[in-house]
């Protein structure tokens, strides 16, 4: 008999999930829930290029109709799961009671909420999907909107913060930690993307929080320094948190995120969790165990569950890689450099093209690379074949990368 | 709408119609052609929409700039006079004709 896979998500992890099946060979069902309407699309541009307008609608879907058609994949649009019953392998949607075979979580993650009083009429803006990115390019588009804050100096924060200032609108960045993305890269690369922002005229607010957010005429922040800022529309990003209820509600094993072992299998047997809401063991942080938001993770991890789910177990061991885009300023990072204990920068930093390579107990971890795809091509082949570079011909600019 | 052919890395040939302004990274995925990846979406950040353009259009492109340079040299299949990235070449009317490779790995 045929078994059949039902995905909840239909983001990069739950759509790679589908077309991965159909590519093993897979010829079971395979139903696709998504608690958003719209046709499943890419997440990255919807705070780049799909909120500046270089992107357009039609160039972020995954997928053409045809495709969902033709390899016989269903989607429930706008439907929301409501119950995963794990005794009796079955799912309680709005349309009624499926049973599975084999259950795939590709929730992703939720917007975290300032943990603030707001108050006035409206709610400061957030973005997650495509409806939200509208609203957002809507509301910051108008000409009577010329004050930004962007609580949250993050990737998404950030991104947002570029667009606004690139509009030629006055944005303020309010961050919480002392520097821009701390938590995933070092002093030096966190300085230069401020004084990018700086360029630009972003009033950056470093190691301040946001005490309460009052809308009258104008929106007011209160800040911890005692100081308030007004603006004209509040943009938040202060990361996510995973979506995981329902496996929790389910009995599945959780904490920060959904708890899966190196084949993205959880507690309960025949039932995965891949991309954002996944809290899986990765080799590439020394095997701890790490929840990863990103298009790679996502991706690779559907692979690793569909190979699997067709009969031939693959545990998933694929080097985390991540970008943001800035400004003029694209980074690209490969492997995870926390923990590291020595770096070596190779480029031209003034010139906004170089690479930082982080080392760990003398063993390559990890690079970030400023407007240098090569280099950040060159470093995911290196630390997924845990090679490490001759340190002293890395830092001799004149010796080619691959030579190092 | 020019018409495009696109070779598959199965060496299936598919012919379809592409609007104005779309990329061939974009038609080959809306198409379901096999062996474009593009993991990263068109942000000329993954190199996984390798292709090889017919040699009689090769002037017909839209040149090429430093970063699409720079991600081919680390592009999975041999980079050959004929390599570009399908998230940077759009369709134009001078493209009608055109046949598009892909690589059988990315």
């Amino acid at each position: 008999m045929k078994k059949n896979v039902i995905i909840i998500g239909a983001g990069h992890a739950g759509i790679q999930a589908a077309a991965s099946l159909r590519e093993e060979g897979f010829e079971g069902s395979i139903c696709i829930f998504s608690e958003d309407a719209d046709f499943p699309y890419q997440k990255p541009p919807l705070s780049k290029g799909y909120l500046d307008g270089s992107q357009q609608k039609n160039s972020i879907m995954f997928r053409s109709e045809a495709w969902y058609e033709n390899n016989q994949v269903e989607l429930k649009l706008g439907e929301l799961v409501d119950k995963v019953d794990v005794s009796q392998n079955t799912v309680y949607a709005t349309s009624g009671v499926y049973t599975f075979d084999f259950l795939v979580f590709a929730t992703g993650a939720y917007n975290r909420a300032l943990p603030i009083p707001v108050t006035g009429e409206d709610q400061p803006l957030y973005l997650r999907t495509m409806n939200d990115s509208d609203y957002l390019k809507v509301a910051l588009d108008q000409e009577n909107v010329q004050d930004i804050l962007v609580i949250g100096g993050g990737f998404i924060g950030l991104e947002i913060a570029a667009y606004a200032a690139k509009s030629g609108k006055k944005v303020t960045v309010v961050e919480y930690q002392p520097r821009l993305m701390q938590r995933v890269l070092p002093p030096m690369l966190s300085e230069h993307f401020a004084a990018k922002h700086k360029a630009y005229g972003v009033d950056l607010r470093m190691g301040v929080g946001v005490q309460a957010l009052n809308q009258d005429s104008r929106w007011n922040a209160s800040l911890s320094t005692g100081e308030t800022v007004a603006a004209d529309q509040v943009v938040v990003g202060i990361g996510v948190l995973p979506s995981q209820n329902l496996a929790e509600q389910a009995g599945i094993k959780c904490s920060n995120g959904i708890e899966v072992n190196e084949y993205c299998e959880t507690s309960a047997a025949g039932i995965y969790a891949i991309g954002d809401c996944a809290l899986h063991p990765n080799p590439f942080a020394g095997g701890g165990m790490v929840r990863l938001e990103s298009v790679q993770n996502a991706v690779d991890q559907a692979k690793a569950i569909a190979s699997t789910i067709c009969g031939k177990p693959m545990s998933y061991h694929q080097v985390p890689w991540f970008w943001t885009h800035q400004y003029n300023l694209k980074l690209q990072m490969a492997g995870l450099s926390e923990g590291y204990d020595q770096l070596i920068v190779r480029g031209d930093v003034e010139g906004d093209k170089f690479s930082v390579f982080y080392f760990k107990n003398n063993q390559l971890i990890a690079v970030d690379s400023i407007n240098k795809p090569a280099d950040h091509l060159q470093a995911r082949k290196w630390i997924q074949a845990s090679y490490t570079p001759d340190v002293q011909k890395l830092a001799d600019d004149s010796i080619k990368l691959n030579e190092c | 709408m020019p018409q495009i052919t696109y070779i598959d890395s199965d060496g299936n040939k598919h012919q379809v119609e592409l609007p104005l302004g779309a990329t061939i990274m974009e038609g080959a995925v809306q198409n379901d052609i096999k062996g474009i990846i593009a993991e990263c979406g068109g942000s000329c950040m993954c190199a996984t929409c390798h292709c090889y353009i017919g040699e009689e259009y090769l002037d017909k492109l839209p040149e090429m700039e430093e970063e699409e340079d720079e991600m081919l040299e680390g592009a999975v299949a041999p980079r050959t006079e004929r390599s570009r990235l399908g998230c940077q070449v759009r369709i134009s009317n001078a493209l009608d004709g055109l046949v598009v490779e892909i690589p059988q790995e990315q």
